[in-house]
């Protein structure tokens, strides 16, 4: 067992505009790519951005060795329930998954 | 075949100097530049300002409009003062007016606004022209009134227009970050999948190069793609970091939907003619029904804030809890002693001030810093409530039976005002018959 953070070469997050977030993973080679696509499960990555499975959006472009996930931001963009401005922490959530 | 150069990823962002002398001497046809985003936050749109300092923007200005006068070629801005509201647009157009009287020299400046009217999008929303992007509701006529600014982001369409005018500047409110770099080779007859695919990859200057701190790009758009090089001494692009380039804050990495239609990457590929530069084709602009999106922002309060610093171990270690006293007491008590609504919120800087409830494996370390955030209808009352959180945060004790504690404070006094704060609340798109009807087009002309 390991984290996706261990298995990729780096997970970054950021704003997708004010209302959604997008992370991407760059698995950094087709082997981490294929372990962490087959091993990452979308219910999970739902469950770490607080989102419903249906609003996450999954692909998985082999050709980049890039799983890339989208979902509405937990909270709107600078809104008072927002934290964090240009969404870069939540990386950190989906780095720390187990695969 | 048209050269579109891009001096960096946005105004006031800077660049290298000799990056940008590089692709002057490459006799660009256009030179286009990005003045912001939604990314840094509400504050600016609710505002009308900019992010950046007007000495830095200014200053970066006038060495772009100095290579302009240079290559002979018109200077193109969009999302001028960071979010394109109206005032933002005057702002950079009072910076320009004041560089030519410095510089003495003669311009033709065409002003492009994108500042949208609550009543007309009233009008529209009642014609069933303005509907939702996901995730958002249908829209509520009622928040139009409350935005303090309301704008539609221009596509190449506007573009062109201001363009045609034969502009020497065209200086433009919200567009979309590669409408000001796509409406040329548009213009032109260039491949439009192209066009758009490259000036998505451009738009961040070149962030979809090895080196994404160097600032300048070039990118030549013809008949069945594009061709992207840096300008940059010893800096590559490579069909890797071009067409990674489509994942940068994008929901989609596949479809960009921008004003008229969207562009599908899906059968892009990407070629390597030499060392540094990448070559794409096979991009698709798929024609849809010409809406532009909208952004507004409302005010929704006033807030204070207050900074503890907690070293104490035990508190530390049990500084959750706390924060939750305080946060009650202090609540009940500012309820029995001022009128309106108010909120107190406490985040714990060094445990889970960045992800709050989502961070569940968090931990403190040997310090923390408690940020209590009051949020009131008015600066007045979120003032005096925090100058009631002050006392708490300064003494407050774990148990009654121990001696009174004394936090850290960095700051005398305090409370620090952050005045109004605002919210995005428009994620709707408009319909339009002609791309004109929500924009409107000035041109100055500037002697000294």
């Amino acid at each position: 067992m390991s984290t996706v953070g261990e298995t990729a070469l780096k997970v970054r997050s950021k704003n997708a505009g004010p209302f959604w977030l997008t992370v991407d993973i760059f698995c950094g080679s087709a082997g981490a790519f294929d372990k962490i696509s087959a091993g990452l499960d979308s219910g999970i990555v739902a469950q770490a951005l607080n989102v419903r499975p249906d609003q996450l959006k999954r692909f998985d472009l082999s050709d980049l060795n890039v799983v890339k996930f989208s979902a509405p931001r937990p909270a709107i963009q600078g809104t008072r329930a927002d934290r964090d401005m240009h969404g870069a922490s939540f990386a950190v959530l989906i780095a720390s998954l187990t695969i | 075949m048209i050269r579109v150069l891009i001096p960096s990823g946005a105004l006031g962002l800077g660049y290298d100097r000799a990056a940008l002398a590089a692709g002057i001497a490459m006799r660009p046809d256009v030179i286009a530049i990005d003045g912001g985003s939604t990314d840094s936050g509400p504050h600016y749109l609710g505002t009308g300002t900019s992010k950046y300092s007007r000495n830095s923007t200014k200053a970066e200005w006038r060495e772009l409009m100095a290579a302009r006068a240079q290559a002979g070629v018109p200077l193109v801005i969009g999302t001028a003062g960071t979010c394109g509201a109206d005032d933002a647009v005057d702002w950079l157009v009072d910076i320009t007016r004041e560089i030519a009287a410095e510089t003495g020299e003669n311009l033709k400046i065409a002003v492009l606004k994108s500042g949208q009217d609550a009543a007309a999008l009233k009008s529209a929303l009642g014609a069933g022209r303005v509907t939702p992007l996901a995730p958002s509701e249908p829209l509520d006529p009622a928040l139009l009134d409350e935005c303090t600014n309301i704008v539609a982001l221009a596509g190449a369409e506007q573009i062109t227009a201001a363009l045609d005018t034969g502009a020497d500047i065209v200086i433009a409110g919200r567009t979309t970050d590669t409408a000001i770099i796509a409406a040329l080779p548009l213009k032109h007859g260039c491949h439009a999948g192209g066009a758009w695919h490259g000036a998505k990859i451009g738009e961040c200057g070149a962030l979809a190069t090895t080196h994404p701190n160097s600032g300048t790009i070039l990118i030549d758009f013809d008949e069945t793609g594009f061709t992207m090089q840096p300008m940059g001494q010893g800096v590559r692009a490579t069909p890797h970091t071009v067409s990674a380039h489509m994942l940068y804050e994008n929901s989609d990495p596949i479809r960009l939907f921008e004003p008229g239609g969207y562009l599908d990457v899906s059968n892009a590929v990407y070629t390597a003619p030499d060392a540094r530069s990448v070559r794409v084709e096979g991009s698709q602009w798929v024609p849809a029904p010409y809406t532009v999106k909208l952004e507004g922002a409302r005010r929704t309060g006033f807030q204070t804030v207050s900074i503890a610093l907690v070293r104490d171990p035990r508190y530390v270690q049990n500084i959750r809890a706390w924060c939750d006293d305080i946060q009650t007491k202090c609540t009940a008590k500012a309820q029995s002693r001022v009128s309106g609504e108010f909120s107190i919120e406490l985040r714990i800087i060094g445990l889970d001030a960045t992800l709050g409830a989502l961070d569940t494996t968090a931990q403190s370390g040997t310090e923390v810093g408690v940020m209590g955030i009051i949020t009131a209808q008015t600066q007045a009352l979120s003032m005096e409530v925090a100058k009631m959180l002050n006392p708490y945060l300064l003494h407050h004790p774990l148990t009654e039976e121990e001696e009174m504690p004394t936090f850290a404070f960095p700051f005398s006094p305090p409370e620090m005002q952050r005045g109004a704060i605002h919210e995005f609340c428009l994620n709707h798109i408009l319909r339009l018959d002609d791309p004109m009807d929500a924009f409107r087009l000035d041109v100055i002309e500037v002697a000294p």
